[in-house]
């Protein structure tokens, strides 16, 4: 239950890249995958060459191969689906191994699952060197609207408060010898959705009392501000730079 | 020159929206640096009295006066200031990532900043024993403890007045006796709304019952928890086997 | 490109959400301002609720995706709000979706299925009896329409942006086909879980505020063209006016950033997997925290994200999601402004 501070994919741990200002990071996440995006599906090596500065960010950030790959894992539907793509896109055919298979649909597949898996690779990197708080905090540097960034911490805030509640109301449930097992059991858990509906309406009435009683006239007051070194946007820029070097050389050979 | 008393409340009436009316004419007057425990059974318009004494609720009858300041539209700020209400669900109350910027939010909201606001900050967890925690976000406390941060995030405000709805619930008695401790210390004028009847004689010289819409009673503590029928009257009962004047 | 659909619908939305819950205020005098921590709230619960299982038969399990839910008891704008806000969360927390597909998911799974699901369940509600059983009958219709809908717009942008010839028609077919299945799953859990709010507390429920409050309920051709919310007052610079001006901007400048968009892939996968996959998700122990909960959940769930279509979104909408807000409250504290 960390959402709190610590959530499930920051690894807790001293780098040159847990150390950069959240904005930075996110800033180059961002710039990363747009880059990634535009390479020409054609240009392979050039994905080699991401994946390659991702390790490199990887190994800097000291978060293990084995931590990375398995977070990867999350991805293995998407894969399921890519593979499907050269048995159902009509087009030239080729053989492989005695299968026929569609060249287009080879590409199409060889596309979605090269960029699918670089940009999850990157916000995982992301994720598992930026505490919580810092994420917010930098989407806020980075000017997302203040209104949005106050309902996601509201969000995070309480998310756990309001998933508590529900898990009380479940255990309730099966106390009283409720299991459910099927449609016919579905009034009663919507019954338990619509009550927890109210109680987190509720809940965040009070939450705004609470606010107003403390002088809340509707910003949120500055208490934390992040900032950046020129030196330390260079590093971070390093890698969607990089990035994009490469992403021109597939351009102009391809 | 006398100093005002620090709450003034005359013939508060007030009716919600839906026509439910709650206060029928408060009177209630509570000196600088007095401690007053606040009694009456549920549904005895508690609550909406101590959401009229910021300014949450206003438009009914009668006047509320902080510190010689009348509640209304043009004080609004500094009314919130002066009035500190914790209230009785501490989740409802620290509603920011960590400790710190919870308590911060209140001196913040009222333009304090930089080293100033970290001063303020870390007196007032200190005051409440809580000054190691404030970089752990509130729901990682302990019940106890995120009730304490919650009196730290009022205290923050050098209030004139501190409300207090319902302090002691769901505390164990280690947590209880700690809170108590926190409020003797403390330099302010106390309101506390309680149901807790040990703990309104333990740390209120004074109390008030409110009843139906009013102040039905107004005396020593000890004293009104010995009239039994004045406090049958108004349903209030005192725990098994607790006798008030053994420790009165 | 759908990113810029996204940022564009999540601007005007901020506005809208603003005048949504500041209405709902039961006490008078409250001064300040409770989008956020409304709003904050009703995320959590949309983001809690995702979780909440429900059975359909030995092993296999349904669960809300929200929309239509959210659109009903808070409003369209503060839907579209909340689902974005867990999305976003989603994405940047849990990886989900990675921040590749933002665009397409707050488009697809915020927008589309919050605004089908709001007209439709408006529009139905003026038509039928004012009766709670009117209510709970159009949110049935409108969470059923809302599912395949969000399939459709998403096979759209993937006609927009795709790189790889699936036949379109045939891809449309049939996900609208099966999306229609999940539609009733969808569509039983929304009816169920508005009628039990409606039954506790009715005041609560935005799309039925016309039940306790009939005055408000005027017949008004705006009302029932859309995403106008039930009881708009007419303030300068209407909130429809500006819902429609951000539309009609992010939909040109969709246009022109597909054309740099064609070279970009796309995923019909997501909500394919999303959704399909999401409605079988497995029985997993009750214990243990919700994050937890959510990484099993997470494996089922789409990640078919990748390089998807309005990937390019993801940069540009930061621009222009920028921008488009500075614009909005720019306006607004002019507003401000003038009312003071």
């Amino acid at each position: 239950m960390g959402a709190g501070h610590a959530h499930k994919l920051y690894r807790h741990a001293h780098s040159p890249v847990h150390e950069l200002p959240p904005h930075t990071k996110l800033a180059a996440v961002l710039g990363f995958v747009v880059v990634v995006v535009s390479t020409p599906r054609e240009a392979v090596w050039a994905f080699a060459g991401y994946a390659l500065l991702l390790a490199v960010v990887a190994a800097k950030a000291r978060v293990p191969a084995g931590f990375l790959l398995k977070r990867l894992l999350i991805e293995v539907p998407f894969v399921a689906f890519a593979l499907l793509m050269p048995f159902v896109v009509p087009g030239e055919q080729t053989e492989v191994l005695g299968v026929s298979l569609s060249v287009p649909g080879l590409w199409g597949a060889w596309n979605v699952l090269a960029k699918g898996t670089l940009g999850v690779a990157a916000s995982v990197l992301l994720a598992s060197t930026t505490e919580l708080r810092a994420l917010l905090l930098g989407l806020q540097r980075l000017k997302l609207p203040p209104m949005l960034v106050q309902i996601a911490s509201f969000m995070i805030r309480y998310g756990d408060v309001i998933t508590d509640e529900m898990r009380r109301m479940s255990v309730a449930r099966r106390s009283r010898g409720f299991e459910a097992r099927g449609v016919r059991h579905w009034g009663v858990l919507a019954k338990s959705a619509g009550a927890l509906f109210i109680r987190s309406y509720e809940r965040g009435e009070r939450v705004h009392l609470a606010m107003v009683s403390r002088g809340y006239t509707g910003t949120m007051p500055v208490i934390d501000e992040v900032t950046a070194t020129r030196a330390q946007w260079r590093y971070a820029a390093a890698l969607p730079l990089t990035a994009l070097l490469i992403c021109l050389l597939g351009w102009t050979t391809s | 020159m006398t100093t005002p008393p620090s709450l003034e409340v005359s013939g508060l009436a007030y009716a919600y929206p839906d026509g439910h009316q709650a206060l029928f004419g408060v009177d209630l007057t509570v000196g600088r640096g007095e401690r007053v425990a606040l009694l009456g059974p549920n549904g005895a318009g508690k609550t909406t009295l101590v959401l009229h004494l910021n300014g949450i609720h206003t438009g009914g009858a009668g006047t509320v006066t902080v510190a010689g300041l009348p509640v209304g539209k043009k004080h609004l700020a500094e009314i919130r200031r002066k009035v500190g209400i914790v209230f009785q669900d501490p989740d409802d109350q620290l509603f920011m990532p960590t400790v710190r910027e919870d308590v911060a939010f209140g001196p913040a909201a009222a333009g304090v900043r930089g080293a100033e606001l970290d001063a303020v900050v870390r007196k007032a967890l200190d005051r409440v024993g809580m000054a190691d925690y404030a970089d752990r976000p509130p729901h990682h406390l302990s019940f106890g403890q995120r009730r304490r941060v919650a009196v730290a995030t009022v205290l923050a405000m050098e209030p004139e007045i501190l409300v207090l709805d319902e302090p002691s619930s769901n505390l164990d008695p280690a947590s209880r006796r700690e809170l108590a401790d926190i409020l003797r210390s403390l330099d302010v004028t106390v309101l506390m709304v309680t149901h807790d009847l040990p703990y309104a004689l333990e740390l209120c010289p004074r109390a008030v019952i409110l009843s139906e819409g009013v102040i039905a009673a107004d005396g020593r503590t000890g004293e009104i928890l010995a009239d039994t029928e004045l406090m049958a009257r108004h349903r209030l009962e005192l725990p098994f086997g607790f006798v008030p004047s053994s420790v009165a | 490109m759908a990113g810029v659909v996204a940022a564009g619908a999540v601007a005007v939305s901020l506005r809208g959400a603003r005048r949504e819950l500041g209405g709902t205020s039961r006490a008078e005098g409250h001064g300040g301002e409770r989008t956020a921590p409304l709003a904050g709230l009703v995320a959590a619960f949309i983001f809690a609720v995702q979780m909440l299982n429900f059975p359909v038969a030995t092993g296999t399990s349904g669960h809300l995706l929200g929309g239509a839910l959210a659109a009903i008891l808070v409003g369209p704008w503060t839907g579209v709000l909340c689902v974005a806000v867990v999305l976003l969360m989603q994405g940047i927390l849990f990886a989900d979706g990675g921040l590749t597909a933002l665009g397409v998911n707050i488009t697809v799974m915020g927008v589309v299925t919050v605004v089908v699901a709001y007209a439709l369940f408006r529009g139905l509600v003026l038509v039928l009896p004012r009766t709670r059983r009117s209510v709970t009958a159009a949110s049935f219709v409108a969470a059923l329409v809302s599912v395949p809908a969000s399939a459709a717009a998403f096979t759209l942008i993937y006609a927009i942006g795709g790189t790889t010839d699936v036949p379109i028609s045939k891809v449309l077919t049939a996900m609208v086909g099966v999306h229609f299945l999940i539609g009733v799953g969808e569509a039983v859990i929304t009816m169920l879980t508005v009628g039990a709010v409606i039954a506790v507390r009715p005041d609560l429920v935005f799309g039925a505020r016309g039940l306790t409050t009939p005055l408000k309920l005027r017949v008004d051709g705006e009302l029932v063209d859309a995403q106008a919310p039930a009881a708009a007052p007419a303030a300068p610079g209407s909130p429809r006016k500006l819902w429609i001006g951000g539309v009609v901007t992010a939909l040109v400048l969709a246009g022109f950033v597909s054309f740099y968009a064609s070279a970009s892939p796309d995923g019909l996968e997501k909500v394919a997997a999303d959704k399909g996959i999401d409605a079988k998700v497995e029985e997993h122990a009750a214990a243990g925290s919700p994050l937890a909960d959510y990484g099993i959940k997470d494996v089922s769930n789409a990640r078919l994200s990748g390089g998807l279509a309005g990937v390019i979104g993801v940069g540009v909408t930061l621009a222009v999601g920028t921008g488009a807000f500075w614009v909005v409250r720019r306006r607004r504290t002019h507003q401000e402004a003038a009312a003071a």
